[in-house]
């Protein structure tokens, strides 16, 4: 156990390593910083000075190790754009894009799971045909579709729901919530049926798959045959056996969920991290897009580690062989 | 694609065989595929064909659009600013020169779609063919090599699947684009397109090559090449290269509508296509300005021709790998 977790956080170091170093040669790649800081008019000896004295003459090992010591510590210099250290930005648009992205994933879960558990136990009734046509129109639906629909019926048509911004956000300590006002909520239910919605089709058909798979298995039938009633065997015995690699699925897709979250916060100009982020694209704003980069891959890490951890726990088969663990990607 | 290859080897053999004038003719290339389990598997499914009357009829007039289309939207001489805004033929105002109505700068809306889909299928396809070579070639030679490079290119796969496509091909494009100036960007937008998309898009194509070239390296007939001396990349190329691209062909069409997603996507996004020549993506994000004065029609038609050319992919991608699964004959 010991010895799995310490590898798992090798390979985790790894990947992060191979992210920072991805992140800092898109410095080396893209034009000269110096430019980005002076104006036209600074001689060539300033600029000199100033390249010295930010250590930009030094071999590109020493600059990596710098880079890889400060964004340990958090720091990533100071945007091109804003002129403000990418830290603060991040740290004051994170709210926004952890709130979105939890409340599409907890919408996923508590609908698709009933959702994939109705289709899988009335396979040929006609809402579940119903329910998994949509659910193939739901994934060819490129997910900004999905919320210029969205805001087409509910904002423009109906007048209903708000199509831009988070309403209202008040401050709970540090962190700016729109959960506790009714027009923040209010603001949320677009973003967040839009943004879960892959996730639901995914759920549901995985949730389905299992149900059908569970169903057909010995322990199924020998509750069946002690006479206990339909309700207990279907959500008691099969439920229970589908829900394990139902977390896991959700648990990895928190994950593409932040990272599609900027798709999401673009259409309804949604005031998080992913719309900076995109913002920096745009402009080639260099220390956002890698601040970024590390930190959604840091996301990744943890959850897939915590992920892998869970599944070595729960299931006792893959304590033989250890490197089937990461075998699911 | 085996089909293709066994009829060329039939009718080779057959042209021999007509030298030394053999009795029974084989049968011809059409009779063959008449006969063919994969016709008759598409003559059984009529979403199938459904799905491929639509992508012909897409890909038709992608091909002859400006020979089909009824204006054309890139003659700025023939748009009249008088025609803006017009709503489709069969509403109150509108003009029936214009059946799917006008944007803002009085272009008809069905020819910029045909023009616009003409784009999003060349990017897609492009990008499709790139994954392709890319991952075919990695993952065969991945698979043939085995060892360190083995390791290290299956690593790199795994790092990057961990992540979003859309994720891997914003950066790609962020990187590219700042490596650009402003005046490049313009001109080589379809490069960075199908850059970003197509290095987003090996991964698949690897695992999957590597594996069966694992499998197919160890076999008699490789030994048997490798025994009479071949060089070993002819061996990989001749010999083992037409045995593992039978799953390409699905990966590929199922990657295709994806790749149409993905260029919509960093096209709506304002990181894809130019206005000047817009592709779907491009059109949405046009039109997406106008959707509260009530213009709905410019960016919902646009919407729905995406919508329905991927949904049809991805209709015959689905069929395409049942089809070609021996397990589910």
């Amino acid at each position: 156990m010991v010895a799995f977790i310490i590898r798992r956080l090798l390979q985790s170091l790894i990947v992060m390593f191979v992210v920072a170093l991805v992140a800092f040669t898109l410095f080396q790649f893209v034009g000269d910083p110096i430019n980005q800081l002076v104006g036209v008019e600074t001689g060539l000896k300033e600029r000199e000075e100033l390249r010295q004295r930010l250590g930009l003459n030094d071999p590109w090992i020493v600059q990596f190790w710098r880079f890889a010591l400060n964004a340990v510590q958090g720091d990533f210099g100071i945007s091109y754009q804003h002129k403000r250290p990418v830290t603060d930005l991040i740290v004051n648009r994170m709210p926004a894009t952890l709130e979105l992205s939890l409340i599409s994933a907890l919408f996923s879960l508590f609908v698709g799971v009933p959702m994939g558990v109705y289709t899988g136990l009335n396979r040929n009734g006609f809402l579940s045909k119903i329910f998994m046509t949509v659910s193939l129109v739901g994934i060819s639906l490129p997910t900004f579709l999905i919320g210029i629909l969205l805001i087409f019926v509910f904002s423009v048509q109906l007048g209903v729901l708000p199509s831009f911004g988070r309403g209202e956000a008040v401050l709970v300590g540090s962190w700016s919530t729109g959960l506790l006002t009714s027009s923040g909520i209010k603001a949320l239910i677009l973003p967040a049926i839009t943004l879960g919605l892959f996730q639901l089709t995914l759920i549901m058909r995985l949730v389905r798959s299992e149900m059908l798979e569970v169903l057909r298995t010995d322990y199924i039938k020998f509750a069946r045959a002690r006479g206990l009633s339909n309700s207990a065997v279907h959500f008691g015995h099969a439920l229970k056996n589908t829900l394990v690699p139902v977390i896991t699925i959700t648990g990895l897709q928190l994950g593409s969920i932040i990272a599609f979250a900027i798709i999401t916060e673009t259409v309804f100009q949604w005031p998080g991290m992913g719309l900076m982020f995109l913002q920096a694209i745009q402009n080639v704003d260099i220390p956002i897009m890698a601040a970024y980069l590390i930190l959604i891959a840091f996301f990744f890490v943890v959850i897939n580690l915590i992920v892998d951890i869970l599944y070595y726990v729960v299931d006792p088969r893959l304590r033989i062989d250890p490197s089937a663990a990461h075998g699911h990607g | 694609m085996w089909l293709i290859r066994a009829c060329a080897s039939i009718q080779a053999r057959h042209m021999g065989m007509a030298d030394m004038k053999s009795p029974a003719p084989a049968p011809s290339t059409l009779q063959r595929m008449r006969d063919s389990d994969i016709w008759y598997s598409f003559k059984q499914s009529p979403i199938t064909i459904a799905a491929a009357v639509v992508t012909v009829t897409f890909f038709l007039c992608a091909l002859l659009a400006p020979w089909l289309a009824p204006h054309d939207p890139f003659d700025l001489v023939s748009m009249d600013i008088m025609d803006s805004f017009l709503a489709p033929a069969w509403s109150i105002d509108g003009d029936p020169r214009f059946l799917l109505g006008t944007d803002d700068q009085g272009r008809d809306v069905l020819s910029a779609i045909m023009h616009g889909s003409r784009v999003s299928l060349f990017i897609g396809f492009a990008s499709v063919l790139l994954a392709l070579l890319l991952g075919v070639g990695l993952g065969l030679w991945s698979g043939f090599v085995g060892g360190r490079l083995d390791a290290f290119i299956m690593r790199v796969a795994e790092i990057q699947l961990s992540f979003p496509t859309i994720l891997i091909a914003l950066l790609v494009n962020g990187v590219l684009r700042g490596a650009l100036q402003i005046e490049q960007q313009v001109h080589l937008a379809y490069v960075v397109l199908i850059l970003s998309i197509g290095i987003s898009g090996w991964v698949q194509y690897a695992r999957t090559v590597r594996g069966s070239t694992m499998v197919e390296r160890n076999k008699e007939y490789v030994q048997a090449a490798r025994v009479i001396g071949i060089h070993p990349w002819l061996i990989m190329l001749r010999h083992i290269l037409p045995n593992v691209t039978g799953p390409v062909l699905v990966i590929a069409t199922i990657h295709l509508a994806v790749a149409i997603i993905s260029e919509a996507t960093l096209s709506f996004l304002g990181v894809g296509v130019p206005p000047t020549e817009p592709s779907l993506g491009t059109l949405i994000r046009i039109g997406n300005d106008f959707l509260f004065s009530g213009e709905w029609w410019i960016t919902i038609f646009p919407g729905a021709a995406l919508a329905i050319l991927v949904l049809a992919v991805n209709l015959l991608g689905d069929w395409l790998r049942d089809a070609l699964n021996p397990k589910l004959r």
